[in-house]
This record gives C-alpha cells, sequence and structure tokens, in this order.
C-alpha cells in the first residue's frame, strides 16, 4: 500500500514533472525565475495552494459533479471547469486572508504572488489530471504535494541557473527571455532522463 | 470615462497583434499551451482556432459588461464568462471531433488559465467599446495560431516527416528516404524552437532587446 503512495510521488515528482515535462505555468516559471529567494518563496505558496484545491476538488467531483453523485440520474460534469476555478479562486482568497491574519511574516514574504496563483495553470491541471486519473481522496493529497513540489524544485533549479547566467556574455537578440527559453528546454531534456523509472 | 479615450479602429486592432504585437513572441504570453499542442499540426490548429473563439468572444463579452462590473469582483467576472465559453468549446469538441479532444486532454481546459484570454480582457476589453475589443480578441488569437503552425509545421515535417497527416517526405520505416529527427517530436524541442523565433524576432527589432544586467565588455582603463 506503502510502496503505490511512494511510487505516486516519485513518478509525479520527477516523471511527470509540471514545468519539464507537461509544460505548464510557463509564464510565471519565465517570469519569476531570476532571483533564487523569489523562486523559492513563490514555490512554497505554489505547493500550499496545490495541497489545499486538489484534495477539495476531489471532494466535490466525487460527491457532487460526478453522475449520479448528488441526486441519482443527475450529471453535473459539464459544470467541472467553472466550479473548479471557482474554488481554486475562492481557496486562495481564504487562504490570503488566513495568512494576514495569523502568519503575517509569511504573508509578507509571498505578497504578490499569493492572488497570481489563482491564474497559474499548475494548480488547475493538477485538478484536471486527477480527475482524468480518477484518483481517490488519499491519492490525490499525494498527487497534489508530488506536483507542486516538482514544479517548485523546477522553478528553483531555473533561477539558481540564471543567477549565474546574467555574468554571460551572449548574443543581444538572445539576451533575458530567449536564453531562458534555451535553458529550460537543456533542462527539459535532463528530466527526460527519469522517464524509464519503474518503482 | 471611456469615451474620452481614443479607441483603435478595428483594422489597428485586429493586425497590430497579430505581427507587430504577436501574444506569444513580444508579449511572452500564453507559452505552456503553445509548448505542449505543437507535436503535430492538426492539434495545433484546432488548438489555435478554439483560442481565438474564446479570446474575441470573451473580450466582447466583458467589454459590453464593462460599465457594470465592479473593480473589486473583475477577475471573478471575467473568469466566469471564460470558464463559460471554455465549457462550450470543449463539449463542442467531444461532440464533433473526439479523438483530438482526447489527444488535447487537460489543455483545452487549460484555456481558462491561458494568460492571453486573460490578459486581453484585462488589458484591452475593460477599457474600449465591443467592436474594437472583438478585433483585438481575434487579433490575438490568431496571432497565436500562427505562432503555433509555424512551430507545429517546423516539428511535425522534420520530426515524422508528414504535414496535417499527410506525407510529406517518406520516411525510411515506410519505405522512403527521410530519416526523421526523434529530436523534433520530443517535448524540449519546442523550447528551443520557440527560443529561436524569438531571437529571430529581437534581432530585427533591436527596441525589444533586453539590457544586459553585467557589462562583459567594460573596458577597465
Amino acid at each position: 500500500m506503502l510502496e503505490h503512495y511512494l511510487s505516486l510521488l516519485v513518478r509525479s515528482l520527477f516523471i511527470e514533472n509540471m514545468a519539464l515535462a507537461f509544460f505548464l505555468g510557463m509564464c510565471t516559471f519565465l517570469a519569476v525565475s531570476k532571483k533564487v529567494t523569489t523562486a523559492a518563496g513563490l514555490g512554497a505558496a505554489v505547493i500550499m495552494v496545490q495541497m489545499l484545491a486538489v484534495p477539495v476538488n476531489n471532494l466535490i467531483n466525487a460527491y457532487i459533479l460526478r453522475p449520479d453523485a448528488l441526486v441519482p440520474g443527475l450529471d453535473l460534469s459539464f459544470l467541472s471547469f467553472i466550479t473548479y476555478i471557482g474554488v481554486i479562486a475562492a481557496l486562495v482568497q481564504i487562504l490570503e486572508m488566513f495568512l494576514d491574519k495569523y502568519v503575517p511574516s509569511l504573508y509578507s514574504a509571498l505578497g504578490i504572488f499569493l492572488p497570481l496563483i489563482t491564474v497559474n495553470c499548475v494548480i488547475f491541471a493538477g485538478v484536471s489530471f486527477m480527475v482524468q486519473r480518477e484518483y481517490n481522496f488519499a491519492e490525490s493529497v499525494v498527487y497534489a504535494f508530488g506536483s507542486g513540489a516538482s514544479w517548485a524544485i523546477a522553478l528553483i533549479l531555473l533561477a539558481a541557473i540564471r543567477e549565474r547566467l546574467k555574468y554571460a556574455d551572449s548574443p543581444a537578440g538572445l539576451r533575458g527571455i530567449g536564453l531562458t527559453f534555451i535553458t529550460s528546454g537543456l533542462m527539459a531534456i535532463g528530466f527526460l532522463c527519469f522517464s524509464g523509472i519503474q518503482l | 470615462m471611456s469615451e474620452n479615450v481614443k479607441s483603435p479602429t478595428w483594422k489597428e486592432a485586429l493586425l497590430d497583434p497579430i505581427i507587430a504585437n504577436n501574444p506569444i513572441m513580444i508579449q511572452i504570453l500564453g507559452i505552456c499551451s503553445s509548448l505542449a499542442v505543437t507535436s503535430s499540426m492538426s492539434t495545433a490548429f484546432v488548438m489555435g482556432i478554439a483560442v481565438c473563439c474564446v479570446c474575441s468572444i470573451a473580450n466582447t463579452a466583458v467589454s459590453i459588461t464593462r460599465n457594470y462590473i465592479p473593480g473589486s469582483v473583475r477577475i471573478i467576472a471575467q473568469m466566469t464568462i471564460i470558464a463559460s465559453l471554455v465549457i462550450l468549446v470543449d463539449q463542442v469538441l467531444k461532440a464533433f471531433a473526439y479523438d483530438l479532444s482526447k489527444q488535447l486532454s487537460v489543455y483545452v481546459g487549460l484555456i481558462i488559465t491561458n494568460c492571453i484570454v486573460m490578459g486581453r480582457t484585462e488589458g484591452f476589453a475593460l477599457k474600449y467599446p465591443p467592436v474594437p475589443s472583438f478585433f483585438d480578441g481575434l487579433g490575438n488569437g490568431l496571432g497565436y495560431m500562427l505562432v503555433l503552425c509555424l512551430v507545429a509545421t517546423i516539428r511535425e515535417v522534420f520530426g515524422s516527416g508528414t504535414w496535417f497527416g499527410m506525407t510529406i517526405m517518406p520516411t525510411v520505416n515506410n519505405g522512403g528516404w527521410y530519416v526523421p529527427c526523434g529530436m523534433m517530436v520530443m517535448p524540449p524541442c519546442a523550447f528551443f524552437l520557440i527560443g529561436c523565433l524569438i531571437w529571430l524576432v529581437k534581432t530585427f527589432r533591436k527596441d525589444l532587446q533586453e539590457k544586459p544586467e553585467y557589462e562583459t565588455h567594460q573596458e577597465d582603463f
């Protein structure tokens, strides 16, 4: 039983890396990877929101949206997208108010990133993958941590590379965003080597 | 308030984002889906059309309601409009092109969080009347589709010798002469192609080049 969860965790962390295998959350991935400290803050925020959003949407999907779940004969699955995005937006708002009240130091450290996470595709894709693969509640918790952390790892790695890369003498047109694209392409090739792992 | 602002004509709104202000090349928006769906031409084309529809209709709808939405809830109002449209697109795809909708999997749903749609409703439709907003949305969708098709063409022709599923260069496996470049089918290739396209654009548009953070050619006299 434990093996099953461990295998799910490793798979979501490395083999199905959100940023480098599925290319999700790219806009933030490319924009907020200039410094390791900010990258780590954003990564922590994403893991937090992911671990709330995926299990909550799992429960909503299992008990309300799935065919015959609420009332026999009622299929609400066409409402899925609008429900998920609403739940994510609400959770981010609640988390923001909670942190502001009880953990102000963390709130000021995360700053602008928290509200932006609503429109980060990693969260929405995590929820969609969870629904598509029909995870149960326990699996969804493990998957939420794994997928959130996979994105955070990739972001911090890229930020560390970019901190050194700014001393490089690159062609003028490639400077900045172009070079970041090619660097993440090389990182993605590196992550491809995990693809054969079976646990 | 918006009456004083000079609104762009429909032609400017339509043509500007296709080349001069392309959402992917210049504004660096909506990268996620453009990397993931470009391994074959048919998925890229359908994705481009879907984004065109959602973006133009969402822009029109937000622009019509722009004077009634209070500023504090505008994000969630836009989200609701966009999410409803994406549900429509998803249902249409499932009904008429089931195989394609399976291939696109979660990426259709991800149009909701695509920064192009959100960025245009927030940046354009909230300020201008419906007609230019419609064309701005359409133009941005077309600009997105143009880059998507460009990358998909390169990847499909060199990666598997086909275009839209039609054989262009017969591969060795099928008795032809072309040895497919396996690199092109692999996901990381999309990063390199878009990176090089940005390089190309920035070589010709010097005004877009970023300033170096650290001067490597500084002379110490």
